[in-house]
């Protein structure tokens, strides 16, 4: 398929996933991200591919466990609700070192919550999610484009680094439509799967999927070579945007859908003499601490952390920042958006008004 | 000289972490030759649970899972849908698949999952010392029932494969026991089939099999045998529960 094509951001994830070769999509119906599942369940099987509607989102993280576990590219979306009992299961892949992708559309919260889009998952995703010391790339698209693109990278990172990868939207990226284009790409030479539990099929020594360490000491053995794991992932894998940071009054931090409302506050701030900036994560984990670092001497009134929730993210950016500038929150949450003034008007009070 | 008894293949020679007089030994071997004599260790991928046999992974010669605690149905699911063309085997306690793996023994039974599941109830949660299962009897004493398994408030046994039983999506339901030689060889018989069954593309195959538990059952194997007759069998009548086979004939 050449060319620009209209289509829902739950749906982009599934043709992307599918142009990823994600050979299994095991599902389970939440709103607002249900349009991946019945996305998959139209396609998959016409092109020889599994799609299963589990009886719960455990029984689908955990068939995502099986499948992965052989060997094959497979996924599993949910919304926050969902997500929190995928927990369990996370932990036990990223324990198993197995290649998966796991879609968030995150809709607000605590409880069974609203339906309206939020980013109040962000520290239940960014920590790792289930139980133990680990932690798996997330990535945050601020567009159906970027979201395409993302859910591709997001089967060659999990199987370069033998992970789970969590691609984490707001329920407002699952649900809008945007034009996308679904870029040819050459596929990259991926590590051989040696380690799948796929059969002997002649092989001598059995695979072992398994995640129990009844010592102490190959337990602490695994984590330690997980936490190399993660800190070649820090190393090679951070991402994100730096948009009109130079001498700004004010850089806002911000990711997905917040991002793009901050470049319109930039846009409209310009307009009464104030410069704003946007450090935009693309990579929720790691953090990108390294735009700090470049844009710490920029900034004169430091850092506005704005989100969709009760203020989250703003952890990172202090723990990064580190005293060093002044770190500011601005935040809706429970399915509500920022507004571009209300955004405006928080600036203000930080930069002191129009200059 | 001949050798008349040795070590099936599909097991692999090391030695358990069963406790003495266990019957887990029986049923691993049960398994492990039907693996052989279908030749299908090349192709077989086991899942084991969580409970007493979480560790069967070190002990079963093919290609094996430990799966989370309850979820071993599911997480066969997942591998036998995307290799239709290997055998699956799930190894699962009464804790594991009756307690908090319920919903997913069911809906893989529901489903018609082309999956095998060995089940072995022994009526006591053995892996964390004894505590009462699903399976417990009325009036038993575990660690978490200590005046007896009390109906008022505990509730009742379920009966797994009379309930599986009841979905369309069951192909072979029976229910053995390994307390006799010749109960042991209907076990083998009715494991057997429920291989047979997925190589020849059917639905979903259980066969629970009724286990003792010397030691937190607090009697000695041979007390415990006797146990299981006199309590486990009337409570779970062994049997055939359900053959879609001989129902296709008809």
């Amino acid at each position: 398929m050449g060319g620009k094509v209209l289509m829902k951001g739950n749906e982009a994830i599934g043709e992307a996933a599918i142009r990823a070769n994600c050979a299994a999509f095991f599902g389970y119906p939440i709103t607002p991200q249900t349009e991946v599942s019945a996305y998959m369940a139209k396609k998959m099987p016409k092109i020889g591919r599994v799609f299963l509607q589990a009886e719960s989102e455990i029984a689908a993280i955990n068939m995502v466990y099986g499948a992965a576990g052989t060997g094959v590219r497979c996924m599993t979306s949910s919304s926050s609700p969902g997500i929190s009992l995928k927990a369990e299961g996370v932990s036990y892949i990223a324990a198993g070192e197995l290649p998966c992708v796991i879609v968030d559309i995150v809709r607000g919260g605590p409880g069974l919550g609203s339906i309206q889009p939020a980013q109040s998952d962000y520290h239940q995703v960014t920590k790792g999610l289930g139980h133990g010391d680990y932690n798996m790339p997330v990535l945050a698209p601020a567009s159906i484009q970027e979201m395409v693109d993302l859910i591709i990278d997001a089967f060659d990172l999990a199987d370069i680094y033998r992970t789970p990868v969590m691609v984490m939207a707001d329920g407002m990226m699952g649900q809008m439509m945007e034009p996308v284009e679904f870029k040819e790409r050459t596929a990259k030479a991926m590590p051989e799967k040696t380690w799948a539990a796929n059969g002997l099929n002649g092989r001598t020594k059995h695979n072992i999927i398994n995640t129990l360490y009844l010592d102490a000491v190959p337990m602490e053995n695994v984590n330690i070579r997980l936490q190399k794991k993660f800190k070649a992932i820090k190393e090679n894998e951070v991402r994100y945007e730096l948009f009109n940071c130079e001498d700004a009054d004010l850089i806002f931090v911000a990711y997905g859908t917040t991002s793009r409302i901050c470049k319109s506050v930039i846009g409209l701030a310009a307009k009464e003499g104030i410069k704003l900036g946007l450090i935009r994560p693309i990579t929720l984990w790691p953090f990108p601490a390294e735009a700090f670092e470049k844009t710490m001497g920029m900034t004169k009134n430091g850092y506005l952390s704005v989100e969709m929730s009760c203020g989250q993210m703003v952890d990172d950016v202090r723990a990064t920042v580190l005293g060093r500038k002044p770190v500011e929150f601005y935040g809706r949450s429970g399915g509500m958006i920022p507004e571009p003034q209300d955004i405006l008007d928080k600036v203000k009070e930080l930069v002191g008004g129009a200059k | 000289m001949a050798v008349v008894f040795e070590r099936p293949k599909a097991l692999i020679d090391v030695s358990t972490h069963y406790c003495p007089g266990c019957t887990h030994g029986i049923i691993h071997r049960l398994v492990a030759e039907v693996i052989d004599e279908l030749g299908i260790v090349d192709k077989t991928i086991g899942v084991a649970p969580v409970g007493c046999s979480v560790l069967a992974y070190n002990y079963f010669a093919c290609d094996m899972f430990e799966a989370a605690h309850g979820r071993a149905p599911a997480c066969a699911t997942g591998i036998k849908r995307t290799n239709p063309d290997k055998v699956v085997f799930t190894y699962q306690g009464d804790g594991d698949l009756a307690a908090i793996g319920a919903a997913e023994i069911v809906h893989a039974a529901a489903r018609g999952e082309k999956l095998t599941t060995i089940f072995v109830n022994n009526c006591i949660y053995g892996m964390t010392g004894g505590q009462m299962a699903p399976t417990t009897l009325p009036g038993q004493k575990t660690e978490t029932s200590p005046y007896g398994r009390n109906v008022e408030t505990e509730g009742y046994p379920i009966r797994v494969s009379e309930m599986l039983a009841t979905l369309d999506g069951a192909y072979y339901v029976e229910r053995v026991s390994v307390d006799t030689v010749p109960n042991v060889i209907k076990a083998k018989k009715a494991i057997k089939k429920a291989f047979e069954n997925q190589l020849a593309g059917k639905g979903f195959s259980i066969v629970e099999v009724l286990s003792i538990c010397p030691t937190n059952w607090g009697l000695s194997p041979i007390e415990s045998m006797q146990w299981l007759k006199d309590n486990m069998i009337p409570y779970y009548p062994l049997g055939l529960k359900k053959d879609k086979s001989t129902e296709e004939v008809k």
